[in-house]
């Protein structure tokens, strides 16, 4: 039995500890946010956080996790109380298929509360690992940027629910 | 008496600080105008575009985002940090007033323009030996590219590395001018890798281990040495690697990036492969020949041991795979009770096998780690890096990539793990200071360089142009 702690709640999970997280996150836990994209950390689209650092979920097993934060996109806000990263990639219509667009948040998430006054270079450095196959590249830099201003005036609450850690 | 003494000791001084200033000056070359672009010779252009390619110029002078040549890329070292310059044509930040004299004697002797002495993190120890024709060439080529107006940050050296003049001791010491002499005995290839090796292609900056003065160890010629915060493995008789090498196998590595039995080149190498791409064949060649002469023939003690690995890792000769034979790790023996010396093999099992286990081919499969130098290393230095970093992906083309596992792992569980490799994948007893390595490398005390892999034969049109296409 390993002990996971996501998004502020602990949770007892009866999978095996080599499973990765990913397959506890959507089969066990029934948080869909994280996708599952190409299985080998290859593409992005699984990324959430461990300990505020963006991970690929669907590599890393649940053994490593006890006794860290894992925080999923469903842990940036709700759909009355979009956290700033939400609103930032509704405002700016990021979303097209909408399949990368949790791990994007998530990975830019990790970047802007680890630093919100970025640049742009930093954006794009830290996006590099996430892919996006319709293309929205430009729509995702800009809400990125949206984001980063948002948590600037918002002060120390990074999500709509205070939550993330 | 005594006085006369002392007077005869200080004038003595006085004489020989003179002297040592007299002879350790070097008179500036007159600036010229900055030559014209357009009336260099085509040919000779793209000639120098190889040797600079060879010379790896831009991995050292193009800052990270930066344009090509313009420098300012900080290079750490124990003295203290060293910024490149820009070897642009811009006249006022860069080379642009430099005469071809003034360029060939800041290769041959590590003078600049105005005759201040060069740091030899510039590698002229090993650029004196070039021939006039390739220095020409390379001018040729820096003064065909587009200037760049960007000043050298100061580097920040501590007293008394700080003052230049200290270099005029050091040439004195460890530089021994070129050009190069052939060897008569050697065949024209050998020779060739001789003279890429030891001169433009400065093989032994990294590969060489350095003395308290930051000179190569002559006595210890290719042992092992250091580059960026990676190891640079020993290419002499030491080599760790579990195959030896050979001319074939070198040769498909530099050409490619990746050998089949070797794995995959990274950290600092991944760029040198890089600009090999715009290398000959037969340069290439003559580079693995002379490499491969260095280590001689295995001893039988390690061609057979390498003959029972391969048996064993299920690679066969040319047109196999790897079936990862030998390193197949179920869950079962991987499981234990789950304390800390079960907990690498548990992390292993479920982080790593998945891939290093699958036996997917090289250079896109995941390579058994019985075949992996870095397991048969001094040190896990690399090890460390790989696994918090992996391998970046090529921009715009397929390469091998490998997940990073930063923000997964917790220095606990990173030091489970290498002490688990290291016992699972050599013989050769644990590794010392593994907690202490980890830590440094998670908390940025030892800070590395990463760079995308490139896995195949193709090479960007001009691989000296490492601007971002944004």
């Amino acid at each position: 039995m390993v002990k996971l702690t996501v998004n502020g709640r602990e949770h007892d999970v009866s999978a095996d500890p080599d499973t990765p997280l990913l397959y506890v996150l959507r089969d066990e836990l029934a948080l869909n946010g994280a996708k599952f994209g190409c299985g080998l950390g290859q593409c992005g689209a699984c990324t959430v956080m461990v300990d505020g650092k963006a991970v690929f979920s669907c590599v890393t097993p649940i053994l490593l996790l006890e006794g860290k934060q894992v925080t999923t996109v469903e842990g940036l806000g709700t759909l009355d109380n979009p956290g700033p990263m939400q609103r930032a990639f509704m405002e700016e219509q990021a979303a097209q298929c909408g399949y990368c667009i949790p791990g994007m948040m998530m990975r830019a998430q990790a970047l802007l509360q680890n630093n919100p006054l970025v640049s742009d270079a930093d954006i794009r450095a830290a996006l590099q690992p996430n892919l996006c196959r319709c293309g929205t590249h430009m729509r995702v830099l800009r809400a990125v940027k949206r984001a980063a201003r948002l948590m600037q005036t918002a002060g120390a609450s990074s999500t709509g629910m205070g939550g993330g850690r | 008496m005594i006085a006369r003494t002392i007077i005869a000791v200080v004038v003595a001084g006085a004489i020989l600080i003179v002297t040592f200033f007299g002879w350790a000056r070097h008179p500036a070359i007159d600036p010229i105008a900055q030559p014209d672009p357009h009336g260099l010779d085509t040919a000779l252009v793209r000639h120098g575009a190889q040797l600079a390619a060879l010379g790896n110029c831009n991995t050292c002078h193009t800052a990270p985002g930066g344009k090509s040549f313009a420098g300012g890329v900080s290079v750490a070292t124990p003295f203290g940090t060293i910024y490149s310059t820009n070897i642009t044509p811009d006249p006022e930040t860069g080379i642009g007033n430099w005469s071809e004299a003034a360029f060939r004697r800041s290769m041959r002797e590590g003078l600049d323009r105005a005759g201040r002495y060069l740091y030899p993190a510039f590698p002229y120890d090993h650029f004196t030996l070039l021939t006039d024709e390739d220095d020409h060439a390379l001018y040729a080529y820096l003064m065909s590219r587009e200037p760049v107006r960007a000043a050298a940050p100061r580097n920040e050296l501590r007293f008394p590395f700080n003052l230049r003049i200290a270099l005029a001791g050091w040439k004195l010491l460890f530089l021994r001018k070129g050009p190069f002499e052939p060897v008569a005995s050697g065949s024209e290839a050998w020779n060739r890798g001789v003279y890429l090796v030891e001169g433009l292609a400065h093989c032994g900056a990294c590969h060489t281990p350095r003395n308290r003065l930051g000179a190569e160890n002559k006595n210890d010629r290719f042992g092992g040495g250091e580059a960026e915060g990676w190891t640079a493995y020993a290419l002499n008789q030491t080599s760790p690697a579990p195959v030896p090498w050979d001319v074939d196998a070198l040769y498909a590595y530099l050409r490619n990036g990746w050998q089949r039995v070797h794995g995959v080149a990274r950290g600092p190498m991944a760029p040198v492969i890089d600009n090999l791409g715009v290398a000959s064949d037969a340069d290439v060649r003559a580079i693995a020949i002379y490499i491969a002469s260095m280590s001689g023939p295995p001893t039988p003690e390690r061609r057979r041991k390498a003959g029972e690995l391969l048996a064993r890792t299920g690679v066969q000769g040319p047109g196999s795979n790897p079936v990862s034979g030998d390193s197949t790790t179920t869950a079962q023996a991987a499981k234990g009770d789950g304390s800390g010396a079960d907990m690498g093999g548990m992390i292993y099992q479920s982080a790593c096998a998945v891939c290093h286990e699958s036996g997917r081919p090289l250079p896109f499969g995941g390579m058994d780690l019985a075949l992996s130098t870095a397991m048969q290393g001094p040190n896990p230095i690399n090890a460390i890096n790989v696994v918090l970093a992996g391998l970046p992906a090529a921009e715009g083309e397929r390469s091998p990539i490998m997940p990073g596992f930063t923000g997964a792992l917790s220095e606990a569980q990173l030091t489970d793990l290498i002490v688990y490799l290291r016992a699972r994948f050599s013989d050769k007893g644990p590794w010392t200071d593994v907690a202490k390595h980890v830590r440094d490398a998670m908390t940025g005390n030892r800070r590395f360089a990463t760079y995308a892999t490139r896995g195949n034969a193709s090479a960007p049109a001009d691989s000296s142009q490492r601007e971002k296409p944004w």
